[in-house]
Formats: structure tokens, C-alpha cells, sequence
């Protein structure tokens, strides 16, 4: 049996055949047209950054090589001996890498206390003053936007070396990025109990309390720990500058070639910034309520 | 007459005794928490040795340097030249090394995704790569690919390329894995293999999100890039060092508006861009 399928007459199907090849070539041009210009931009991009591929091609073995030094001697039969030789300053990076740690826990806990008590101003659902809401963004972003090593640079000359500057840079910059992540958050809560608040004659500071703190201080707490994650991370490269830390021990084993102890000192750091993304990561999922819906 | 204000809170809390109850149990849990926190905060005073004698003296010494910055000035025009170039450089490894990220982690990525390729060990081994990868800071990077292609912006770049790698990776395989599934079974019961599946049924509908994420991800790099020179590869951040090592307080701040400049420049075109690929809605 044949089913009978209804074809529009041929001047018709023409036409729609027509107007469907037309969009499909409208949109291929925008995608060569962006393409093109991503290219051209690339190229100019290219220029400007002294890219040398024939540099890139000569020099590539040069990278696995690099990570063929670093990399420990280990002969079967001397297993132990050559772990324990390779990792020989095991006590005192543990305790360099705990010190990483608590730097990027204090910096991140200053850093949340100032986000915490200025997004509050920052959100325009809360702060009839638009001055108020502008200035205070702005000092955000200025917190934000200059990198945590240059803090963390000038604040080595006005402090002196060792961890406080570390943990300042990082509060800093906590501050800029949380006030912010912090700001959005509260701008986007349910309103009903802003005005119930308001309603029954709270103040400001009550209105604060009791209508926009409970409904976002679980959030609140996962941003706090999902920066605390990355603070690790740039906690790790404050030595660089002489703001304490594992990262003092890694750039001097670096510019020492002290090639085995380069590939310990990172191992651990990268074991220990593992480690923090699994666990943070549990505690957010659970404070989220996600718990088993996502890996 | 029942009056709901605070005045009356006494009947209020007659009336609804439930609601006023102390729940003692959760009381106890926030003050463990907070107490934990503040008893760790205060352990890492004593053990990083916060010397707190020099916090007074070193703000005075800050205050002083804020005032020595001001007004910023570059000091002549030839040097401005050069900052601008350390500028445009620094523009260059973002825009690089974000683009080379990405296009080396989109193949992957679908390799990490578990609704593309099913295999639970080429997840796995995936999947940890990209995290030993993120797990180094770029400026880390920056260091060992200084030593492959000597200094310059182009090491950064590759820095840079091999960092975003790894967030790439991440981030793309968790947008592939969240896409709706419906549109790749359409195309298999037409008769499409997986390859026009993934082609047809998946990739359109994550384009949009991916090219977002790669937009921010040029802006937060913008913001990055600005330091790694500091460990000598060039860009604005080498300047900076520079500039701080020898104490010339209103070049360090003309540099620093500078920065604050074109970070804010590369947000606002970016947001430009991410509202025209995917419309305003779909950004939260």
C-alpha cells in the first residue's frame, strides 16, 4: 500500500527550496565572516606575541626532555632507597605545603568576612543609593581586577618578607571576587521577605539580618570554598615573590636545576590541590542539596 | 485586634511558640563551625608567625607609597610607547593561549564526556590528565615552557594554552554531558551514525555555551596574563615588576590604571559578544 505524501506543486516547492538554500548561505557567510575575522586577529595576535613556530618545532624536544630530567631515578631493585632520596625534604615541604594552606585559609576567610559585609552595599535590591551601589562596585572590581602577585609584590616591600603579605594579597583579592559573586546572589533572592521585613517596621540593618541572609547564606559558603579552592592554587605561587609558602622552595629549585626536586614539589602541590577540589567539592554539593546527581 | 509588629512580639511569640522555640541542635552546629574556624584562623597566626608589630608600621609605609603614586604618570612619551606594546602583547598571549586552549580541548573534551564516548577508562584517564594539568598554575607552566623556548611573550602563550587546556577540557565535557540527549537519538533513528549524532545531535546545542565559556575565560585571562610576566616573559606584568623593584611609584600606578583599563575594555566587549552568540536569557 502506498501512502499518499502531498507535494506542493513545483513552482511552490521551488521557491520554499530556494528561500531555505538563501538562509543556509546567509548563515555560512557569518560563520566564514567570523571566521575570518578570528583569523585575521589571531594572526595580528601572533605578531604581536612573537610567536615563532620554527623556534616551537626546534626546540619541542626540549619540553619532554625537560619533564624526563625532572622525573626521579628509580631502579627496581633500590625502589626504597630512591623514593626516600627523592623525596627527601618530605618534612619540610609537608610543612611549607601546610603553611600554603593556611595562608590561602586566611586570606580566603578575610577575604569572605570584607565581601560578606560590603555586598550588602553593592546590591541595588537593597541600597536606594545609587552612589552607594556604584562606589562600592567599583572598589570591587579595582580589588579584583589587580592580580593578587602584584598586591602581594608591593605589600612584600611595606611588611617585609614571609606569609603576612601572602595572606593581605589574597584577602584582597578575595574581597573583590566574593563581594561581587556575593552582590549577584543577593540581587537575585526572592523579595517577599525583604518587604515582610520592612513591613513590620525593621530597620535597615534588620531587613538585612532576617530577609536577605537566610535565603543566601548557603550559597554564600559554597562560593567561599570554591574560591578557597583557587586561592590554594595562587597560595602555592605567592613564594614566587617572597610571600611565603611552598613556592619559595619551587622557584629556587627551578632557577637551581635541582631537577628532582621540581618534580616532587609539584607533585605534592598537585596531590594537595586534589585533594582540596574533592573535598570542597563534596561539602558544596552538600550544602547545595546536589548530593548523587552530579560525579 | 492582632498587631504584627515588633512592639507585640511578646503575644506574637504566645501565639506561635513552635516558631520561637531554640533549636538547640542546630545552634550547636554553627557554633562548632564557627568556633572551628576561628580556633584554625587563630592556629595559623601562631604558626605562620604573624608578625602583628608590623602590621601598623607597614600600612604607614603603604600609605606612603599610595601617596608617591599619585598622580600616576608614565614619564615620557617613549615610555608609554613601551607600555603600550607590553599592553598589546599581554592582549595577545590572552587572546592565544585562550583560543589554542580551546581548540586543543573541544576533541578532548568529547573523549571526557560519558554520553559520547562510553568507555569508562578513556574517561577516567581523561579526566585525571585535565585535572594534573589544572593542577599547575600557569605561572608554573610559564616557568618550564621558559625553558623550552627561552623568554619571551610567545613561552606565556603556551603557558597559557596548556592551563586553559585543562579548564577547557573540564568545563566542556561537563557542558557536553549536561546537553539534552533527545536530538542525538533523533539523528541515529533516522540512521545516523555516532560521528552525525555527535555532529548533528550534540554539538549544535552546546556551540553557544562552549563559545561563552571561551569569552570569559578571554577576560579572566586578560586579567592573568597581565602577571605572568613577572617571572620574566614579558607583557605588562614584567613592566610592573619592574617598575615596583625600583620604586618608581607613579609609573607602578600608571601601569596599574592601564591594566584596569583594558581588563574592564575586554569585559564589557566581551559581554557584548556573549549576549549576541547565546541572547540575554540564557546567561545566569
Amino acid at each position: 500500500m502506498r501512502t499518499a505524501v502531498p507535494e506542493f506543486p513545483e513552482a511552490r516547492l521551488r521557491e520554499l527550496a530556494d528561500r531555505y538554500a538563501a538562509a543556509v548561505a546567509a548563515k555560512r557567510r557569518r560563520v566564514w565572516l567570523g571566521s575570518a575575522v578570528l583569523i585575521a586577529a589571531a594572526i595580528a595576535a601572533g605578531w604581536m606575541g612573537d610567536v615563532n613556530f620554527g623556534n616551537f618545532v626546534e626546540n619541542f624536544w626540549r619540553f619532554p626532555a625537560y619533564f624526563a630530567s625532572i622525573a626521579p631515578k628509580f631502579s627496581l631493585s633500590t625502589a626504597w632507597v630512591d623514593l626516600t632520596e627523592w623525596l627527601w625534604g618530605l618534612p619540610r615541604w609537608t610543612r611549607l605545603l601546610g603553611d600554603t594552606l593556611l595562608i590561602a585559609y586566611m586570606g580566603t576567610l578575610t577575604g569572605a568576612i570584607c565581601g560578606f559585609a560590603l555586598c550588602f552595599f553593592a546590591s541595588a535590591n537593597l541600597v536606594k543609593s545609587r552612589t552607594t551601589v556604584f562606589v562600592t562596585r567599583r572598589v570591587l572590581e579595582f580589588c579584583r581586577t589587580v592580580p593578587e602577585i602584584v598586591f602581594a609584590l608591593i605589600f612584600v616591600l611595606a611588611f617585609g618578607l614571609g606569609p603576612l603579605p601572602g595572606v593581605l594579597a589574597i584577602a584582597i583579592h578575595t574581597t573583590g571576587a566574593l563581594g561581587k559573586q556575593f552582590a549577584e546572589v543577593v540581587e537575585n533572592i526572592d523579595s517577599k521577605p525583604i518587604e515582610g521585613v520592612a513591613a513590620s517596621g525593621g530597620s535597615w540593618l534588620q531587613i538585612v539580618r532576617f530577609g536577605a541572609v537566610p535565603q543566601v547564606l548557603s550559597n554564600f559558603v559554597s562560593y567561599a570554598l570554591l574560591r578557597f579552592e583557587i586561592n590554594v592554587r595562587g597560595a602555592a605561587v605567592m613564594g614566587f615573590v617572597g610571600a611565603g609558602g611552598i613556592g619559595q622552595d619551587l622557584i629556587e629549585a627551578v632557577r637551581k636545576f635541582y631537577y628532582t626536586d621540581v618534580s616532587a614539589i609539584l607533585l605534592l602541590i598537585i596531590v594537595t590541590v586534589m585533594l582540596i577540589d574533592l573535598i570542597t567539592e563534596r561539602v558544596r554539593h552538600g550544602l547545595l542539596g546536589l548530593e548523587g546527581s552530579a560525579a | 485586634m492582632n498587631s504584627f509588629s515588633f512592639e507585640n512580639r511578646a503575644g506574637i511569640v504566645e501565639r506561635h511558640p513552635d516558631v520561637f522555640r531554640p533549636d538547640w541542635w542546630h545552634r550547636g552546629k554553627i557554633a562548632i563551625g564557627v568556633g572551628g574556624a576561628v580556633a584554625l584562623f587563630l592556629f595559623g597566626i601562631v604558626q605562620l608567625d604573624i608578625p602583628f608589630h608590623r602590621l601598623s608600621e607597614g600600612m604607614v609605609k603603604l600609605g606612603e607609597f599610595v601617596r608617591l603614586m599619585l598622580p600616576p604618570n608614565p614619564g615620557s612619551w617613549a615610555e608609554v610607547l613601551k607600555y603600550l606594546h607590553a599592553l598589546g602583547e599581554t592582549v595577545s598571549i590572552a587572546f592565544l593561549g585562550t583560543l589554542g586552549g580551546a581548540l586543543l580541548a573541544l576533541p578532548v573534551s568529547l573523549l571526557a564526556a560519558r554520553n559520547v564516548v562510553a568507555n569508562w577508562i578513556v574517561h577516567l584517564l581523561t579526566r585525571r590528565s585535565l585535572d594534573t594539568i589544572r593542577g599547575v598554575d600557569t605561572l608554573i607552566w610559564a616557568l618550564i615552557w621558559v625553558g623550552v623556548v627561552g623568554l619571551g611573550p610567545f613561552a606565556v602563550i603556551l603557558a597559557v594554552i596548556c592551563s586553559d587546556f585543562g579548564t577547557f577540557g573540564k568545563l566542556f565535557s561537563e557542558a557536553i554531558e549536561a546537553a539534552d540527549k533527545n536530538p542525538a537519538e533523533g539523528v541515529r533513528s533516522l540512521g545516523g551514525n555516532h560521528l552525525h549524532s555527535v555532529r548533528f545531535g550534540l554539538l549544535p546545542q552546546v556551540f553557544p555555551i562552549l563559545l561563552s565559556q571561551v569569552l570569559y575565560y578571554f577576560e579572566s585571562n586578560t586579567r592573568s596574563a597581565t602577571i605572568i610576566g613577572i617571572v620574566g616573559a614579558g607583557g605588562i606584568g614584567l613592566q610592573l615588576a619592574e617598575q615596583i623593584r625600583v620604586l618608581e611609584w607613579q609609573k607602578v600606578s600608571f601601569l596599574i590604571l592601564l591594566i584596569l583599563i583594558t581588563v574592564s575594555a575586554i569585559d564589557w566587549m566581551s559581554g557584548k559578544l556573549r549576549f549576541a552568540i547565546i541572547g540575554k536569557r540564557a546567561i545566569s
